[in-house]
């Protein structure tokens, strides 16, 4: 029978099928990460067993770390003893730790592929939702919650109902301006933040195929925004090279012989999905967001409109209210306080690449606080060698050290009450970037261009 | 895991679409290590204003009936893959949450602490709702082994979805890791299998 890339790479990790119930699913590569593990570890002690797979087991310190002082110890209490816990659990169970200072720390979703621990047609899970990244390699990608987290280290198995299958077809080329982030909010505000819920969602089509790998991963990275378990695109020659030469990639023959097996990594034809949509890519134009959850997406030069997909008009207008704006507004030139170029959805070497193209020689408006916050110590690295982190600072950004940092507001990071942001990341929910803070997401050229300006712009404007 | 007892109880409304595990449980209160306490900080800033005083309209402060059960809008528990959000709530003393769509990751962290998800169409949680709103002392009954939500008024009787396994482990308090655990032979045959 037909099979889609999904169906392949799920059947081939079912360790069982339990009559009327989930299914016991194999993980090949576990991530974990300082917040969402340490209970997951007290499970195991208390149970007095060791992690049974740690060579499939990557740990990172991200979400929860500060931006500046990394060499400094940690100066919250409950911060630095969530982080040492880690290093300990890490150590007694003999698992490998990116920690802070080690050269290759940074955000989890962004290590995972740049060392080439990311493969095509593996299962991939980590305790934080935007695992979905990692699908961008043909794998099968998702976030789990600290009880499966416990599940994993414990079997390296989990248990899994089968989702649904979506297919999202764009064809066409791009407009200019448009970057991938642009892509997937477009999509999102087409079918809301529950149009995925219950699917797994593969992306195809020429405007995905033209992609590079960063671009995809910023597209998978999403799928979790329409509430879809995870994205998957097919892996391709684009795929192969980028993983040729990464740290823990197969190399010399062994590489190879992995390219012919990652080759049948696609869907058959006449392989059935539950639902297919397809857009357009010509219809697509710079995005940004103007609520309280990613499916309140807008065109950029388009004005807030009367309601929003699967919202009732109370939700929405509390929605807007917290927002501080109304029916009928236009988010271009409006004037923002924050911009953030960072977190897993946009804080690669491309991103940093063209927002500091964009602003190179130009000076950020005097009201602007704007922060660029590198994925890892890797994108840190190439950034400073590459003489980007001197195009920031010259432009009176602040260029940080790796972490989750805003976009979730765990350190100090925080967005204060009623500013206005323009973030790169994934998320607008109230107080995510800290208690009342108001966010608008977009693109990395969107945000970068508006902190020089003060004031939302359209790009193609400049 | 607590077994799943059937009870009564009152019904706490919270006529919210896409309630956020961000807004059941922010992100700056994750830095515990351990899994108790995060009841308090339950809807935290919903429930409380930026200098910690209680916001009086919020239901959950204006409604004090000591429910079990948390009746809200469309797609709850969205976002954030934090099991948190499911120990909050549990934490809280809510052993239901019922709604008309919840999202995936959500479903699966309630569950694994005991706390179960009861989905209804659109429909019928407007009309709850509706009811409710009219009066706040209505008693429900949830039971499990039957798989039915009802009303003592009569005025409502539904049965709702959930696979065998999760039910068994729900009602018998069973624990998934020494379900698996118990699987390990086929485990290690996997493995043997696709493992050079
Ligand atoms: S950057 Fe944000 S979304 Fe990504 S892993 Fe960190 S907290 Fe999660």
């Amino acid at each position: 029978m037909a099979k889609t890339l999904f169906d392949k790479v799920w059947d081939n990790h079912v360790v069982d099928y339990i009559p009327n119930g989930p299914s016991i699913i194999y993980i090949d590569k576990h991530l974990i990460h300082e917040v969402t593990s340490p209970q997951a570890f007290a499970g195991l002690n208390n149970r007095n067993i060791k992690v049974y797979r740690p060579d499939r087991t990557v740990a990172t310190a991200d979400h929860n770390v500060p931006t500046i002082d990394q060499h400094l110890p940690i100066k919250e209490t409950l911060s630095r003893n969530q982080v040492e816990t880690l290093t300990k659990n890490c150590k007694e169970h003999n698992i490998d730790l990116f920690g802070l200072g080690h050269k290759y720390q940074g955000i989890v979703h962004v290590i995972g592929p740049e060392l080439g621990i990311t493969q095509p047609g593996m299962t991939i899970v980590c305790g934080d939702s935007h695992t979905s990244t990692h699908g961008a390699f043909g794998s099968i990608a998702f976030g789990i919650g600290t009880s499966e987290v416990e599940m994993v280290l414990s079997t390296q198995c989990i248990l899994q109902n089968k989702p649904k299958k979506m297919l999202i077809k764009i064809d066409g080329e791009l407009n200019n301006g448009v970057y991938s982030k642009d892509i997937i909010l477009y999509i999102i505000s087409k079918i809301s933040a529950s149009g995925g819920t219950g699917y797994f969602v593969e992306y195809s089509g020429s405007a995905i195929q033209s992609l590079s790998m960063e671009a995809r991963m910023t597209i998978c990275n999403m799928s979790i925004e329409m509430g879809a378990r995870g994205g998957i695109i097919a892996p391709d020659d684009i795929t192969f090279e980028y993983i040729k030469g990464k740290k823990f990639a197969p190399k010399g023959d062994e590489f190879e012989e992995s390219v012919r097996s990652w080759k049948k990594l696609k869907s058959d034809n006449g392989a059935k999905y539950d639902k297919i949509l397809e857009f357009e890519a010509s219809d697509i134009e710079p995005m940004i967001t103007y609520g309280t959850n990613p499916g309140m997406g807008i065109k950029i030069n388009e004005s807030i409109p009367e309601k929003s997909l699967n919202s009732s008009n109370e939700s929405y207008n509390k929605s807007l209210k917290y927002m501080g704006l109304s029916i009928g507004d236009q988010l271009l030139n409006k004037k923002i306080d924050y911009v953030f170029i960072g977190s897993c959805t946009n804080s690669r070497i491309e991103d940093l690449r063209i927002a500091s193209n964009l602003i190179k020689g130009k000076k950020k408006a005097d009201h602007v606080n704007a922060w660029v916050i590198p994925g890892s110590k890797s994108v840190e690295k190439v950034a400073i060698d590459e003489g980007l982190d001197q195009i920031f600072k010259n432009a009176g950004f602040e260029f940080r050290q790796p972490g989750c940092s805003a976009c979730l507001a765990m350190n100090e990071d925080k967005i204060p009450k009623e500013k206005y942001c323009i973030s790169t990341s994934n998320r607008n929910f109230e107080g995510r970037q800290g208690p009342g803070a108001r966010t608008f997401l977009a693109s990395p050229a969107t945000a970068a261009l508006s902190a020089i300006n003060g004031f939302i712009t359209d790009i193609r404007n400049n | 895991m607590e077994k799943f007892k059937q009870f009564d109880s009152t019904i706490m409304p919270l006529n919210i679409e896409n309630i956020d595990t961000d807004q059941i449980i922010p992100a700056r209160f994750l830095k515990a290590i351990t899994r108790d306490g995060f009841g308090d900080n339950l809807f935290r800033d919903w429930r409380y204003d930026s200098n910690n005083k209680l916001i009086k309209d919020f239901e959950l402060n204006r409604i004090q009936n000591n429910s079990k059960i948390l009746l809200a809008g469309r797609n709850f528990g969205c976002g954030s893959s934090r099991e948190h959000a499911a120990w909050a709530i549990y934490d809280y003393g809510y052993r239901v949450v019922v709604s008309s769509f919840f999202a995936d990751i959500f479903k699966n962290n309630a569950l694994n602490n005991g706390l179960l998800v009861i989905q209804l169409d659109e429909e019928k949680i407007k009309h709850i709702f509706e009811k409710v709103n009219k009066d706040l002392n209505i008693l429900f009954n949830v039971n499990l082994k039957n798989q039915t939500f009802s009303s003592y008024d009569g005025d409502l009787k539904e049965t709702f979805e959930i696979n065998e396994y999760n039910k068994t482990c729900l009602i018998n308090g069973y624990d998934n890791i020494d379900y698996l655990l118990s699987q390990k032979e086929k485990i290690l045959n996997f493995e043997s299998r696709n493992e050079k």
